[in-house]
């Protein structure tokens, strides 16, 4: 990247709804109860707003634009800036918003997500994800993402009883934390066994190795250093980012592995580089991964250098990434408890990370100590889209 | 001389007991077991799988000419042997054909692309035939009927048997008959259908064949009659002067009857068993007969086909759910699944006949990199439109990645498997397995591609390769 933009802006404000089944909540909805809870955290309201970068991917399925932000919120005739970037239209809104007021046009801009997954009639996010009818007539993100984990077993001699008892693992852990965060879809502790006995959704992975559907809303109010201290003592700082994409399908890309994802280590690195940190698994203290499926928050471990390649297995069986452990990693419980309302998630896990850095956490026995780095990230579709974020509490 | 240069057939993996049948109403089982076309079936895709198993590999440039017959044609009016000719490979300069309506249709077709050769029009003729047909509920048919397709190449050049002439009679009576909003077929008393219909005219025709061709009974190696039940069969066979080890075998018990394809699907095994020098007849029936006399040439033992007629009829997996045959063959409707959210699109579907009913991948003429659908710009050196194209429908490859998704299939057939296969000349193809045994899928396995149909959408079928594994 041409410039780094690390410690130029900040985060002000975020707000962020209960996700869940919302059926008596619309769109409008869930984007006012995040918003409004942004203002008061900021200190700011409507007419503070200068520009306004949406992320919704799904429903209505057209030709929204930026009708929803608009007609819910009543800004004051500014622009809104409306992306779907399949599961990182989050991140690609709170980045964007970030380079605006880095660009110096702006001084307040508002990155909101908001998605509504309940309104489509079925529980999945369905069947064809993709441009083709015939080539992708029936893709899931499920069987996308079960793929990866067939190859990882083969890939690391994994029979199918351990396969399923190491990505259990990660499932177990992330409904244990999603267990402490009231705001999450689910609260339910697991164990191992009903992890590796749950019915098959995409062999090899089961009920519990997937994500829920869920509504919900997050945003996020940015503005310059300079002016950051003016609305509150603690705001959180973007240490750096990265935004890559394959330049084709794994389906179909010539020789690709399924275990290292181009996206996953290139958005990682950028991000990396822009923040100064030179070993992410000693220096970030909190992660927020793309856990759409267990098997993907392994993949992104090893991806992102948070573990050896390969080396995943122990880190887990360790306990590394639990609460407890060296980086805890989706502490609020994740995609897992959260579900996955496209457009909402990566400003949602945002949330988590500006709420753990300002030693904030609305459960307590979530927070962490002595927080100083924090990284939130989206995993786009088959997948082929990665975003990474590294925010931090002080300038520097 | 005209004559048949290679032959081929196709039975859907599919069987099924006819006894699951006949237990489901409470009577009477016919013996064996019938194909049933996979729920990604029908005739288009079935004649696609005959005329390429009788192709194989052979340079589709030589081909003039490619003729469908069915009574089951996909489409009522579009014509489906262009859609055929496409998905096998043929040039754009070929002249295609729909012969429909008639249980004789393929051997309409057979003559048509014989005289065609005869006549110097043409040099090599693809005839592929393929029928689904749907009998009523609980009717002797519904155990009868089986699904399948033959197809034969026709030319004048280094011929497996050599055309000697035919004979037809024409004979309008309402027999076995479906108008055009029918769904299953109709027919007369039996004793009618079978004795003033079928065997007075296959006798006549057969019989006005040997006659003007001067053809004893006792000269004959094989007579291929497809014919309504074994019985009927026998009966006609010993009028005309034929012994039983001169009957070909009818398929009638463990396929079935394939309406128009099976006149085609039996000649294809009467050649496999033929050794040179053979007298072949075969005839069909449909308001009259038409007979054809073959006699094979000392190339009749060569195997041009990619698979023999037998390894096709042995080769099955069993079918047990009445339930599901009705809904396979439109009859209940299941429950619904999700929509599809990827409407096919006519103008994308014509703009794509390349890579989606061709299914050619590019390979890069600067590094060598080849990657499936077409790619313009290469993923690795990006040379721009700097490519040869490979056509895959006649490789191989094996299974890198796949997923056995439980949520993506029809209500009636809910296992998908998602697979990620590696082809001959390292070229990645993501698609969907088809004809599987889910617990059998693996990596490593090896599979080759099936031309399939998707799912409707947009008023028209929405036809793709999916991946078969190979036994």
């Amino acid at each position: 990247m041409a410039r780094s933009i690390k410690d130029e802006v900040a985060i002000i404000g975020m707000g962020c709804t209960r996700f869940g089944e919302r059926w008596d909540m619309g769109l409008e909805d869930l984007a006012i109860e995040s918003v409004y809870e942004a203002y008061e955290d900021a200190g700011v309201g409507p007419d503070d707003i200068q520009g306004c970068w949406l992320a919704t991917a799904s429903a209505p399925l057209i030709g929204v634009g930026g009708t929803i932000a608009a007609n819910a919120l009543k800004f004051n005739n500014i622009p809104i800036i409306r992306n779907e970037n399949w599961c990182a239209s989050g991140h690609i809104a709170l980045l964007e918003a970030c380079m605006a007021v880095a660009s110096g046009v702006y001084d307040i801009v508002l990155a909101l997500g908001v998605e509504k997954l309940k309104d489509t009639g079925y529980p999945g996010l369905g069947t064809g994800r993709g441009m083709s009818p015939v080539l992708e007539a029936r893709r899931t993100s499920p069987g996308s993402f079960g793929m990866i984990a067939t190859r990882y077993f083969e890939q690391q001699g994994l029979s199918i009883e351990e396969g399923k008892a190491l990505i259990g693992k990660i499932a177990v852990k992330n409904h244990d934390n999603g267990a402490l965060a009231p705001r999450a879809h689910f609260h339910n502790k697991i164990t191992l066994e009903q992890a590796v006995k749950a019915p098959i959704i995409a062999w090899p992975l089961g009920l519990f190795d997937c994500c829920g559907n869920s509504d919900g809303s997050a945003c996020a109010i940015i503005t310059t250093r300079e002016l950051a201290k003016k609305f509150r003592p603690d705001p959180i700082y973007l240490k750096g980012f990265g935004i890559a994409m394959d330049a084709m399908l794994p389906h179909t890309r010539p020789n690709f592995d399924w275990i290292k994802f181009n996206s996953l280590m290139t958005s990682s690195k950028k991000a990396y580089d822009m923040a100064g940190i030179r070993n992410p698994r000693e220096e970030l203290s909190v992660a927020e991964v793309h856990d759409c499926f267990t098997i993907t928050e392994l993949a992104i471990y090893e991806n992102f250098g948070f573990s050896r390649w390969g080396n995943a297995r122990e880190d887990i069986d360790s306990g590394f990434f639990t609460r407890d452990g060296g980086l805890p990693v989706n502490i609020d419980g994740g995609l897992k408890c959260f579900g996955h309302p496209v457009g909402a998630s990566g400003l949602r896990m945002t949330y988590e990370i500006y709420k753990q850095l300002q030693q904030k956490v609305d459960n307590p026995q979530r927070q962490v100590k002595n927080p100083r780095l924090g990284l939130s990230h989206t995993f786009g579709g088959p997948p082929q889209l990665s975003a990474v974020a590294v925010f931090g509490n002080e300038v520097g | 001389m005209a004559g048949i240069v290679s032959y081929g057939g196709y039975v859907p993996i599919l069987r099924m007991e006819r006894k699951i049948i006949a237990s489901a109403w409470g009577r009477g089982a016919t013996a064996g077991e019938r194909s049933i076309a996979n729920s990604d079936e029908d005739s288009i895709t079935m004649a696609v799988e005959g005329a390429i198993n009788c192709l194989n590999k052979m340079d589709r440039k030589e081909i003039d000419g490619l003729y469908f017959a069915s009574t089951t044609s996909s489409y009522a009016e579009k014509m489906n042997a262009a859609l055929i000719a496409a998905a096998v490979d043929l040039e754009r300069n070929v002249l295609t054909m729909d012969f429909t309506n008639s249980l004789r249709s393929s051997t309409a077709a057979l003559r048509a692309a014989l005289d065609a050769i005869a006549g110097k029009s043409a040099k090599k003729v693809v005839v592929t035939a393929a029928d689904t047909r749907t009998a009523y509920p609980k009717s002797d048919q519904e155990q009868l009927f089986g699904d399948g397709a033959g197809a034969v190449l026709v030319g004048d050049d280094d011929v497996v048997a050599d055309y000697e002439g035919g004979f037809a009679v024409s004979n309008d009576m309402m027999d076995v008959w479906r108008n055009p909003e029918d769904q299953f077929i109709k027919q007369w008393e039996g004793r009618f259908v079978l004795g003033e219909g079928y065997t007075r005219n296959m006798k006549e025709a057969v019989s006005g064949l040997m006659k003007k061709y001067n053809v004893q009974p006792g000269t004959v190696s094989k007579v291929i009659l497809p014919a309504p039940d074994d019985r009927t069969l026998k009966g006609l066979a010993k009028s005309l002067g034929f012994t039983d080890a001169q009957i070909q075998d009818s398929l009638l018990g463990n396929v079935g009857h394939c309406g128009a394809a099976h006149p085609l699907m039996m000649l294809s095994q009467a050649l496999e068993e033929a050794v040179p020098g053979d007298l072949l007849i075969l005839a069909a029936y449909g308001d009259g007969a038409d007979a054809l006399l073959f006699k094979t040439t000392d190339k009749v033992g060569e195997n041009r086909s990619r698979r023999t007629m037998k390894s096709l009829v042995e080769n099955k997996m069993m079918f047990t759910s009445y339930a599901r045959f009705l809904s396979y063959k439109n009859i209940v409707e299941a429950l619904p699944g999700e929509p599809f959210r990827l409407l096919p699109s006519a103008t994308a579907t014509w703009r794509e006949n390349k890579t989606s009913t061709r299914l050619y991948a590019s390979k890069c003429r600067a590094c060598g990199t080849a990657a499936y659908p077409i790619q313009r710009i290469c993923y690795n050196c990006r040379s721009k439109d700097n490519y040869e194209e490979l056509r895959l429908s006649d490789r191989t490859g094996t299974v890198y990645t796949f997923t056995r998704d439980n949520l993506a299939g029809r209500s009636d057939d809910p296992v998908l498997i998602q697979t990620v296969a590696e082809f001959e000349g390292n070229i990645r193809f993501y698609g969907l397995m088809t004809d599987f045994v889910a617990e059998e899928t693996a990596v490593g396995m090896k599979v080759e591609p099936t031309f399939r149909r998707l799912y409707e959408g947009a008023g028209f079928h929405n036809y793709f390769w999916k991946l078969r594994p190979i036994k």
